[in-house]
């Protein structure tokens, strides 16, 4: 029979019992209550799932545009492409700042109270952030289908996933920005400068030519827009669109994980 | 990491709901724990007391592993804090925050219940904090007493084995804090094991076995609460007198605590009149006063600084002779 002994360690000798720790925190009513939060957070639902169709039907249904081709598409669809992009990214990046407008309240705290793990409780955050993501592509796109939006089937699926699936990058934005600007209103400062990035990424109108068109290539939405758009364009994915995802994604990705691990060595 | 003997087990150890050993946290300059050692038997209920900014709230993060400590050990239960905690032995109601605002009461406990892999039930858990009829009730707009109660309720959920209580009445009316504690109340009864940080000398009295003074991170004096009442208690004993050492002093008959200060020597005593008819007759003691000492004037000397003050003033409530502090 042995037993430890404590030593001069930091912590003491442990014994967990793996089975309160097996889950760690996952299930069903968590995710259940995060989404009934998101849905009754009247400001999430109207920049997430208001505000992008409306900005398509101002910016895409003009008569000429449904008559002017994109490619595999008319230019409607081309718009709504976009504001989907849009609509999506707005509700990862709020779902990723969520996690420390949760920290500055404390309720981080509460939780260290429980079993979950700190990367559990983020992954669930994302995961919820994805899924009114996907409403928001969801009820662009459905818009679309009721005012004139056309392209080949394809076109719609693969845009709609790309355009879901790449939005996960700015969870990873605002996750780290969140932890960077710790505040409780933190969207108030991130909407503006995602409107921003729109703009320079050319997701509201095309990039063109100029100085204003090479910055905005560099800039974090423009590949992710491109990428998305690809399909229905049908020119190809370029090196300089995919570079430009990759790269943001490692420098939001990264961020996110440093200020995680900062921010869990003391709660 | 640790190192493995093979040596029997010691179930003291073991048992013991938390042993802290030579515990010590800095931020920046400021030790906010300074070599803090505190073992809590299984059973207890112990009143974690000291000024804002004693060390109470540090000490609790290190015990539940919210921070690391600098050096020393935390056991809970014979583990470490964050197993102590995943396997539902130690919860804890915190100080402030800590909610959503825009849950239900009845919401934030299922929430909390969900990441537990067993838990009491939630109605159960509403009822014994006493918010079952507040259940659908947004967090928001609660009371600061409801929103404790809540905490109080969320702490339930993995029935622990010790519950730990920061600070859990600072903010509330005379109502909120008697409901609130009638509550703690009913729950010590079924033999948790309670540790609660508070600077309300009263709620130590009224609710803990044990008190636990601190200061500066380190504790200043430990007993029972009628051994803490017994420091404070009694009278001092004062007169002019030169050439007196302490160690002289504190060995007079009836003597608890003895100092100098000046050409003065403080007696603290719980016989005055012994005290005082020993110094007019047996010593050269003149310009004699005898004062009353009370729990809150002991409560201050031990746990704030003093000018003249003994460096590392430490006693413990029950030791006494040779023990000179600032505090009479």
């Amino acid at each position: 029979m042995t037993t430890t002994l404590r030593t001069g360690t930091a912590s003491a000798v442990s014994a967990p019992e793996a089975g309160a720790r097996r889950r760690g925190g996952v299930n069903l009513t968590f995710l259940a209550i995060e989404l009934k939060r998101l849905l009754r957070n009247r400001r999430t639902v109207i920049f997430t799932l208001v505000m992008p169709p409306m900005f398509f039907l101002i910016f895409g249904t003009a008569g000429s545009y449904r008559t002017t081709s994109a490619g595999h598409g008319n230019v409607t669809a081309y718009v709504m492409i976009s504001m989907a992009l849009y609509g999506a990214m707005l509700a990862t990046t709020s779902g990723g700042a969520m996690v420390s407008v949760e920290r500055a309240q404390g309720w981080s705290r509460q939780l260290r109270l429980t079993p979950l793990r700190p990367s559990v409780y983020v992954a669930i955050k994302v995961a919820v952030a994805m899924a009114l993501g996907l409403a928001s592509v969801v009820v662009v796109y459905l818009v679309g289908l009721a005012e004139g939006a056309h392209a080949d089937l394809g076109v719609w699926i693969v845009t709609g996933l790309v355009a879901w699936l790449g939005s996960i990058v700015f969870a990873a934005f605002g996750l780290f920005m969140g932890y960077l600007l710790p505040a409780e209103n933190v969207m108030q400062i991130l909407g503006p400068v995602l409107a921003v990035l729109s703009f320079a990424g050319g997701l509201f109108v095309p990039l063109g030519d100029g100085v204003f068109a090479t910055i905005g290539k560099v800039t974090p939405l423009y590949g992710l827009a491109e990428l998305v758009r690809a399909p229905l364009v049908g020119d190809g994915v370029t090196l300089a669109s995919v570079a430009n995802v990759v790269l943001w994604a490692a420098v939001f990705g990264a961020g996110a994980v440093w200020r995680f691990r900062h921010d869990t060595a003391r709660v | 990491m640790t190192t493995t003997v093979p040596t029997p087990i010691r179930s003291t150890t073991t048992d013991r709901a938390i042993d802290l050993r030579g515990l010590t946290k800095s931020f920046g300059a400021v030790r906010a724990v300074d070599g803090l050692d505190l073992q809590v038997e299984a059973g207890e209920v112990l009143a974690f007391l000291g000024p804002n900014g004693a060390g109470k709230t540090t000490t609790i993060d290190l015990v539940l592993g919210f921070a690391r400590p600098d050096s020393g050990t935390v056991s809970v239960f014979g583990l470490a804090p964050r197993d102590a905690i995943a396997a539902g032995k130690v919860s804890a109601v915190l100080q402030t925050g800590g909610l959503l605002k825009d849950l239900t009461v009845a919401e934030t406990v299922l929430l909390t219940a969900s990441l537990f892999s067993t838990s009491r039930p939630v109605d159960e858990v509403l009822e014994r904090a006493g918010i079952a009829a507040i259940r659908d009730r947004r967090v928001g707009s609660c009371s600061g007493g409801e929103q404790q109660r809540l905490r109080f309720a969320l702490a339930l959920l993995p029935d622990p084995d010790l519950l730990i209580l920061d600070e859990p009445t600072t903010g509330m009316d005379v109502e909120g804090r008697r409901e609130f504690w009638s509550a703690i109340r009913a729950d010590a009864a079924r033999g948790r094991t309670i540790v609660f940080a508070t600077h309300y000398l009263e709620e130590a009295d009224a609710y803990a076995d044990r008190v636990v003074l601190v200061r500066h991170g380190r504790v200043v004096a430990d007993g029972s609460s009628a051994q803490v009442k017994n420091l404070a208690a009694g009278r001092v004993v004062s007169a002019r007198l030169l050439g007196a050492r302490p160690e002289q002093l504190a060995a007079v008959p009836g003597v608890d605590r003895a100092e100098v200060r000046g050409d003065r020597v403080l007696l603290q005593t719980g016989d005055s009149d012994a005290v005082a008819r020993y110094l007019l007759t047996e010593t050269e003691a003149a310009d004699l006063e005898i004062g009353g000492l009370g729990l809150e004037d002991a409560f201050i000397a031990l746990t704030s600084d003093r000018v003249g003050a003994p460096p590392g003033g430490t006693s413990t409530a029950h030791s006494t002779a040779t023990t000179t502090t600032g505090s009479i």
